[in-house]
């Protein structure tokens, strides 16, 4: 291979006049090897490289675009924002609800010094109250679970970019913490895809 | 058969509004002496050390879930017994199966009415 060493210090050349990588470098490194390599390939394998050429260009352009798309506000904006919205709904939502359920038991206390139709009435307001607050419990569960599936699009983004080349990628993996106990622990379900209660007791019963 | 509502009953759910709200629903329904625990370990706590009737308990909390707590449960000698019932969201059938291979008493799925809680009360401890 006596064309190798000059390679060598093409190579290096070229790496030393161009620091950080951009679509015409990678095109200038393979044709600079193509061009050092003439003579000793058959044209099957100048075909090979020339596609690789293109590969190299495509690869290139991809990160260029993937910088031009600013996905470092992603990581490093959009996604923390949405999740302490999120965090912020659930602090809210919890906030309301307690002041509701004082209010229910405010009416629970006069309904015990109420009589008949009163006393009745007042409780079963309250009870479907309560029922009705369980909402908090559900929706934190749910936003929860989106809040999760943010962490896992903020770590493949930051993966994508460390992929790319910027070793910019933050240490530590937010996919890890999204997966404790994943085996059972799904969360509430879509109503179209929940059971219900009464498909829950069959289930049970068949046990018996 | 007859129910004695002045049993104690340990709650168990992370979410302390839930706490309350099943709280509020028992005393409608005549439970007055009811305990409180934010997970499974500080529940087993109590268990141990107190003397209840009924465990309601959620199943998503850490550190100890409320399946571990249904497993330390059934796994006590002095526990065993003890009637449980898991309300949660996790309403998939691996779900309801493994509560049930735990040896859960009843299962309710969030979200749920009083009408459903009291009724699986009755049910647990008709059966006791």
């Amino acid at each position: 291979m006596p064309d190798q060493p000059t390679l060598m210090v093409r190579l290096e050349d070229l790496r030393q006049h161009y620091p950080t990588t951009d679509p015409e470098m990678v095109a200038e490194v393979v044709r600079a090897v193509l061009t050092s390599m003439r003579g000793d390939l058959s044209s099957g394998e100048t075909a090979l490289l020339h596609e690789v050429e293109e590969l190299g260009v495509m690869i290139a352009n991809a990160r260029h675009e993937i910088a031009e798309l600013k996905v470092d506000d992603i990581t490093g904006t959009h996604i923390p924002s949405a999740t302490d919205e999120l965090d912020a709904i659930v602090a809210h939502t919890a906030v309301a609800t307690e002041a509701i359920l004082e209010v229910c038991e405010t009416l629970d206390t006069l309904a015990g010094k109420s009589d008949g139709d009163v006393a009745a009435t007042l409780q079963e307001a309250t009870t479907r109250i309560y029922e009705a607050c369980s909402f908090q419990d559900i929706t934190g569960q749910r936003i929860t679970k989106v809040v999760a599936t943010l962490k896992k699009i903020d770590a493949k983004v930051s993966h994508l970019l460390s992929t790319f080349g910027k070793g910019r990628a933050r240490k530590g993996t937010l996919l890890d913490d999204a997966q404790v106990d994943a085996d059972l622990l799904n969360g509430p379900q879509l109503p179209q895809n929940a059971m219900d209660q009464s498909d829950i007791d069959r289930l049970l019963a068949s046990f018996d | 058969m007859s129910i004695d509502k002045s049993m104690n009953v340990l709650i168990v759910d992370d979410y302390k509004t839930m706490l309350r709200i099943i709280r509020n629903l028992l005393k409608q329904i005549d439970f007055n002496n009811v305990d409180e625990a934010t997970d499974g370990s500080e529940a087993l706590g109590k268990l141990r050390s107190g003397n209840f009737g009924l465990v309601i308990s959620d199943w998503n909390m850490q550190p100890m879930t409320g399946l571990q707590l249904l497993q330390e449960v059934r796994a006590d000698a002095k526990l065993k017994t003890m009637p449980f019932i898991m309300i949660t969201a996790e309403s998939k059938t691996e779900n309801v199966v493994a509560a049930k291979q735990a040896g859960v008493s009843n299962y309710i799925v969030k979200p749920f009415n009083a009408e459903t809680l009291k009724g699986k009360i009755e049910k647990v401890l008709g059966n006791a």
